[in-house]
């Protein structure tokens, strides 16, 4: 980015604009007002907005994997199953809720990394379905261990020994802190030189690999990351609802919800997921009761807009303003007024 | 003895994988793209087929009659409005198309038929009791063995048809070269389209079997998709023969897998799929890197 060749000294490369600086400022500043949450609204309202979290969380690590690697995983259900059940693992061998939360994040990142080697020496429908049967793999040797409930799901009674107030209030704090945590790194990891290599392979993978992307290394990067967030997302969703089984929390429903999500976002875009979740966020409280149609619109929404949007809400909106509110890409500025976004 | 029965038992059920996964991989073959909603349509066919039996008192291959085409037409149709676009978008969006088409097909069939669990076993005539019995523990059921030999008339038909006919060899030059079959006169949509509704129509068929071998509800799709799948890549990705041979592993792979403990009958299939994917030579993937 620093070499400008001199016919086109003209052209500036720009990543801050004046809108982009003020409004991840404004991000930063109300991620941090976000921590009030719990002492100004209600227990309920603070469940909801753990909920929100929890979306904003997966659908961005879905991205991480789909809109920058290419990856489309049908089995991250695996690694959110494997947060939370790796949660109560912890908790039955004596280590603290909460602890045991990020405990077993961290876990799930730690085995992802072998499974990586596995994985990732497949593209597009093999990848996604090999990553499918792992996550039914992991399903069916939890459903065999009774300590954990075995098929018919399991609670976390540590929490109990918390009054209900407390345990929304740590429960929603923890996810803010996650969500936060993981959505920085990201920021920070597709900013960094290793970030042009990702956003290389999201536009063309043989492309970046004969100007020497190391394309493996990072999808790896993206690969664990994404497990240790989908980890992090499974063991606030216990934490959320109190009440887990394999059934459900294996479920490849977790999947449909992500790539909708990220759909309707805007995949490889880093806005795109945050305000997917928050449509479907919407949805699910204005729809959620009514079950099957609300599933079925949601398949429906994701056909529709993977064939005629498929840049997503927030990638149209993106490339016919040319504004990027988190910036991870730049901006060529010269004699035309703005390019795309890189 | 009761191995030698497990066996057995494993390639009768690999008839079923086989012929469940044929449409699979006929459409991995001719547009390298994997339907994710291919269960699901064999579970829609299998829904149809008692829609017909609610109004007919028939035997349940009569019902498949009308069905047939019926699915025919659908696989026409969904290969020409949304398939096709799909491709024109890259690799991500067919499966993501089709991830999407699998959710609203369940939930449609949830919404249209209730979670109650269904078989057809009482509409398929004395088929499905009928068996021969080899020795004390061995015994070789009608069902079974009708499925195993409808599976290898079908992959046989499909090898036919691609080898000796001048639309199977259309069929396989697009699969080739899409554009340079087009520049010889090929309307590579059209085959497009026509490979697409002989895999909807064989997942039907595969859906009537499911029926009668065992029970089905809205949310079964998924589960044969993965199977669909994994004897696709056992088999290798190669040859509608290979799916056949995959059918079989996977299926002597579950049986031997129940004989051990009846829960561990889905996790030995997995497992053996995975250990092809984790082969040296990245399993069958080598033959034909996937694009």
């Amino acid at each position: 980015m620093t070499a400008v060749p001199a016919t086109t000294a003209a052209v500036r490369v720009q990543r801050w604009t004046r809108l982009s600086a003020g409004f991840t400022s404004g991000f930063g500043l109300f991620a941090v007002a976000l921590a009030f949450v719990p002492v100004a609204l209600s227990q309920t309202a603070t469940q909801k907005l753990t909920t929100l979290l929890i979306l904003v969380l997966m659908a961005a690590m879905w991205n991480a994997l789909a809109g920058y690697g290419g990856l489309v995983s049908i089995g991250q259900q695996g690694f959110i199953g494997l947060g939370a059940y790796g949660t109560v693992w912890l908790c039955n061998h004596g280590m603290s809720p909460y602890r045991a939360m990020v405990v077993a994040t961290l876990f799930c990142g730690a085995v992802s990394l072998p499974v990586s080697y596995l994985v990732l020496r497949f593209r597009a429908a093999q990848f996604a379905i090999a990553m499918w049967v792992l996550a039914e793999v992991a399903a069916i040797l939890v459903s065999f261990d009774h300590s954990l409930g075995a098929g018919t799901g399991t609670s976390l009674i540590e929490l109990n020994y918390y009054s209900p107030d407390a345990r929304q209030s740590y429960t929603y704090w923890l996810t803010l802190g996650m969500t936060a945590f993981f959505l920085a790194v990201l920021f920070v990891l597709l900013r960094s030189r290793m970030g042009s290599s990702l956003q290389a392979i999201r536009d063309d993978e043989e492309a970046a690999a004969s100007v020497g992307v190391r394309v493996v290394l990072g999808k790896r990067i993206l690969f664990v990351l994404a497990a240790a967030g989908c980890g992090g997302a499974g063991a606030m969703t216990l934490a959320n609802t109190l009440f887990i089984e394999p059934g459900s929390i294996f479920g490849v429903n977790f999947t449909a919800y992500m790539i909708f999500m990220v759909l309707v976002g805007g995949l490889g875009t880093f806005e795109g997921p945050i305000l997917g979740a928050i449509v479907l966020f919407l949805i699910q409280n204005h729809w959620g009761s009514s079950g099957v149609w609300y599933l079925v619109g949601l398949g429906v929404g994701a056909i529709l807009f993977a064939l005629l949007l498929p840049r997503g809400l927030w990638g149209t909106l993106r490339d016919r303003y040319a504004i990027q509110l988190l910036p991870v890409g730049h901006f060529l500025r010269g004699a035309r007024a703005a390019e795309e976004p890189a | 003895m009761t191995w030698v029965n497990a066996v057995v038992q494993g390639v009768l059920l690999g008839g079923y994988y086989a012929l469940l996964a044929c449409g699979l991989a006929l459409m991995f073959g001719v547009m390298r793209i994997i339907n994710l909603a291919h269960g699901d349509i064999a579970v829609l066919g299998a829904y149809l087929i008692t829609v017909v039996l609610d109004h007919w008192n028939v035997n349940a291959f009569i019902a498949l009659v009308p069905v047939l085409p019926v699915m025919l037409i659908a696989g026409y149709g969904l290969q020409r409005t949304m398939l096709d676009r799909a491709l024109r978008s890259g690799v991500l969006v067919p499966l993501l198309a089709t991830f999407g088409l699998s959710i609203v097909i369940q939930n449609l069939l949830l919404e249209k038929f209730s979670p109650d669990v269904r078989s057809l076993g009482g509409n398929a005539g004395g088929l499905v009791t009928a068996s021969w019995q080899i020795s004390n523990q061995l015994s070789i059921s009608a069902l079974g063995a009708l499925i195993l030999g409808v599976a290898v008339a079908i992959l046989g038909g499909l090898q036919l048809f691609l080898s000796r006919t001048q639309a199977g060899r259309r069929m396989r030059a697009t699969a080739q070269d899409p554009d340079t079959a087009e520049l010889v006169g090929i309307d590579s949509r059209g085959v497009y389209a026509r490979a697409t509704a002989i895999a909807v129509a064989t997942a039907c068929i595969a859906g009537l079997f499911l029926a009668m071998r065992s029970t089905f509800d809205p949310f079964s799709g998924p589960t044969q998709l993965i199977f669909a799948f994994e004897a696709v890549v056992i088999g290798g990705f190669g040859s509608l023969w290979g799916t056949l041979v995959g059918g079989i592993v996977l299926g002597v792979a579950q049986t031997i897998g129940a004989q051990i403990d009846p829960q561990y009958s889905v996790l030995a299939g997995h497992l053996v799929f995975l250990a092809v994917l984790a082969s040296p030579h990245g399993g069958i993937f080598r033959v034909r890197p996937a694009t």
